[in-house]
């Protein structure tokens, strides 16, 4: 068999039925071979938005996303998905072209080490040097991929290679690395002090992250949190595992996070952290952060425990596997229910007297939080929501109020802008019965806008609900607060009419400016036939709220822009 | 008090384990010997700001493994994180931090000397006391190859830069653990 039609019965015996890519001269022979293979083949228009949309399928259906691209440019534009899926642990084949054997080295046509590229940020890579090796390397790659921390994994296979004939024998048994063994269990015994631990805390959190999304332990979780009262905050990449409306959700904690989720977690004596990392956007200046607090962390990287802040209780699992244990433990032991009695009345008091809020518009005007408010009265608070990078991203995750995992679809970890609308083309291809939303901002939407050609020529119906307000809002909003106002290259000045470019990509235009009509416009986007892009004009210099200011302590965060300056 | 109560652990008496050990650490690392190996290494520390003070790469008794022996400063770098860090690499298979207390390590060095012929005997007795060998001698210069610990060896160009050294060349050390093990 050809190799590349051996790579195509590898990729089909891993379970792949989309991919997402465009074909170069390097990776003829793969999609000469795509040509007879069955899968959906989903023709993006950019090697950056493939490698995204790859990830918004991951993202939203949990299983491994797959892109293609050729060799050189096609592989470099790939680069900055890739990164993003390392940072956001999203389970990602990158499969590129790359020139003939004889050529490597020689700065051939369309010539670029990937390889060596992309070392920094990739869970693991493969380099082809033998035909044979292919259906193998597949193998293992949607292996490490997806298992333990999952991560981008990047086949580069040699054109030549890829045209060899090679006995192709489907590989069915378990993969067997001998340096990749990830620890999923838990210790029990760790874990029983941990339960002991939270047995005794009297201000105790739970602070969970992307890992528990990324482990389907939603349910594990929303039982742990209810075998007690443990209140519950979560980072940007954990909305939606436990309910928005859960009465233990304190919301989003971290810079644009709530009061009462930074400030119990600067008041907390335990703090339990569930596959979260104690990013810089979460601890703030980190020799002030949380100083009262004891920690259990409970990851399943080894080595995100005690990297940013150090852990009292390691546990090194699967959230899926250790918090029933944890839960378990925890049911067996005796404890006092009033002891958290006054650890909720505190934080109450946080919450009454320092909700999310915004001053409503004034004459129509729409105000970008009364735009995500009506965007879940829209959607029902039900679909999949993708973003961009920004201050839309902030508001979406403070307001929109997620009430299930892969749901909320966003690039935390690298902070990518244009991640939002070919995102939207990967959830929607694999979630095809649910809406799925985007949520752009006008200076991220610009970056690959040329996704809408794939909506309209791939048939994918996502709907792009524009916060548009003329600038680079998050850049903007730091440059007037730290900068003194000195705006520098935030204007979006000449921007496209939104309208007519989605029009003129064959997508429907709409464009909302008065917030009297918001709600119905949504809905007629959302009912519409195909690809919609609504453009709506929200208040141009409102500031995302609350914030914590950069490189300030949790305690130090900020409602309005007097106590900024 | 009776096992499973809760008062069994109080949070005042959890502590963290220590961080920063101080000391210079050898790390024995076994990697699969495929291409790129050493470059994801290398890269992982440059990436995560760790220095290497020293590198050895070499074959092992089985041709599909290779071992990698560096040492760093455990005093700068928290040896814990950096191999959890180097652990993550597919391809690292086993790592070792050598016990200093038991393990033999060595390194080789050859200092090429300037060596008049009045020096010539203090330079040679030096290399006598260090158990050196003399691997080259030229008109102007001698060239000592000393096999030892890194203090060893930097103890023997104290003694010999004053006669001028025109060239040094270290291979970074090898550790083995001591006894059966």
């Amino acid at each position: 068999m050809r190799a590349a039609d051996a790579l195509m019965e590898s990729l089909k015996a891993e379970g792949v039925e989309h991919i997402f890519g465009i074909p170069g001269g390097a990776n003829l022979p793969t999609y000469d071979a795509l040509v007879d293979a069955g899968f959906r083949h989903i023709q993006v228009r950019h090697e950056q938005g493939g490698g995204h949309a790859a990830e918004g399928y991951a993202k939203a259906s949990g299983k491994v996303g797959v892109a293609f691209a050729t060799s050189g440019p096609g592989a470099t534009n790939l680069v900055t998905a890739i990164a993003d899926a390392m940072m956001d642990s999203v389970p990602t084949i990158f499969v590129t072209g790359q020139v003939r054997t004889e050529l490597i080295g020689t700065d051939g046509f369309q010539e670029a080490d990937i390889l060596g590229a992309t070392l920094p940020f990739v869970k693991h890579s493969f380099q082809v040097t033998d035909p044979r090796q292919i259906p193998e390397y597949v193998h293992e790659a949607f292996h490490v991929a997806s298992t333990g921390r999952p991560g981008p994994v990047l086949l580069d296979i040699p054109q030549d290679l890829s045209r060899a004939d090679i006995d192709y024998a489907p590989r069915t048994e378990p993969v067997d690395l001998p340096g990749y063994k990830p620890s999923t269990d838990g210790n029990i015994k760790q874990i029983r002090i941990a339960a002991k631990a939270l047995a005794n805390a009297r201000r105790p959190i739970l602070y969970t992250g992307g890992g528990v999304i990324n482990a389907n332990a939603s349910e594990e979780l929303r039982a742990l949190a209810a075998s007690d009262r443990f209140p519950v905050t979560s980072t940007l990449m954990g909305l939606g595992a436990i309910p928005a409306s859960h009465e233990q959700w304190l919301g989003m904690l971290g810079m644009h996070g709530t009061f009462a989720a930074n400030y119990a977690m600067d008041k907390a004596d335990l703090i339990v952290a569930i596959g979260a990392r104690f990013d810089d956007r979460i601890t703030g200046k980190i020799s002030e952060f949380a100083p009262h607090a004891k920690v259990i962390h409970i990851d399943i990287d080894p080595a995100e425990i005690s990297k940013n802040v150090g852990a009292h209780i390691p546990i090194v699992g699967d959230a899926k596997q250790v918090l029933p244990k944890l839960t378990h433990e925890f049911g067996a032991l005796q404890t006092d229910p009033s002891r958290l009695d006054a650890w909720w009345n505190e934080i109450h008091i946080w919450q009454e007297e320092h909700p999310l809020r915004y001053e409503p518009g004034k004459d129509g005007e729409i105000k970008p939080q009364f735009m995500i408010e009506a965007m879940h009265r829209a959607t029902k608070g039900a679909a999949i929501v993708t973003s961009d990078v920004g201050q839309h991203q902030m508001w979406a995750a403070q307001y929109y109020g997620f009430e299930e995992p892969r749901h909320w679809i966003n690039s935390g970890g690298l902070g990518t802008m244009g991640f939002g609308l070919p995102a939207a083309v990967g959830a929607k291809v694999a979630c095809p019965e649910e809406d799925v939303v985007c949520l752009a901002g006008d200076g991220s939407l610009i970056m690959n806008c040329q996704e809408l050609a794939t909506c309209v020529a791939e048939d994918i119906p996502v709907k792009v609900f524009l916060m548009n307000n003329g600038y680079m809002g998050m850049v903007r909003q730091w440059q007037e607060l730290f900068w003194d106002r000195r705006y520098s290259a935030v204007e979006m000045g000449a921007s496209p009419d939104w309208v007519k470019l989605a029009e003129a990509f064959g997508a429907t235009g709409l464009r909302c400016e008065d917030a009297a009509e918001l709600e119905e416009t949504m809905a007629r986007a959302l009912e519409a036939d195909g690809p919609v892009l609504l453009d709506v004009r929200v208040v141009q210099e409102e500031n995302c709220y609350p914030m914590i200011p950069p490189g300030a302590a949790a305690r130090d965060m900020v409602e309005a822009p007097k106590a900024v300056r | 008090m009776e096992a499973g109560t809760p008062q069994l652990v109080k949070l005042e008496d959890l502590h963290l384990s220590g961080q920063l050990s101080g000391r210079k650490h050898i790390l024995s690392i076994l990697v699969e010997n495929k291409p790129g190996v050493l470059a994801r290494i290398a890269g992982l520390f440059s990436r995560r700001g760790f220095n290497i003070d020293t590198l050895a790469v070499g074959p092992t008794d089985d041709p599909t493994i290779s071992r990698v022996t560096l040492t760093l400063d455990g005093a700068v770098h928290p040896i814990d994180q950096v191999t959890k860090q180097l652990h993550k690499l597919v391809n690292v298979l086993k790592i070792r931090d050598m016990e200093p207390e038991e393990t033999v390590a060595r390194e080789m060095a050859m200092f090429k000397v300037s060596a008049a012929v009045e020096n010539r005997a203090e330079i040679i007795q030096f290399a006598e006391i260090f158990r050196a060998r003399i691997v080259d001698v030229a008109r102007r210069t001698m060239t000592i190859e000393v096999t030892g610990s890194a203090d060893k060896i930097e103890a023997f160009e104290r003694m010999v830069r004053p006669h001028g050294l025109v060239e040094m060349v270290r291979t970074g050390e090898i550790a083995i653990a001591r006894g059966s093990d």
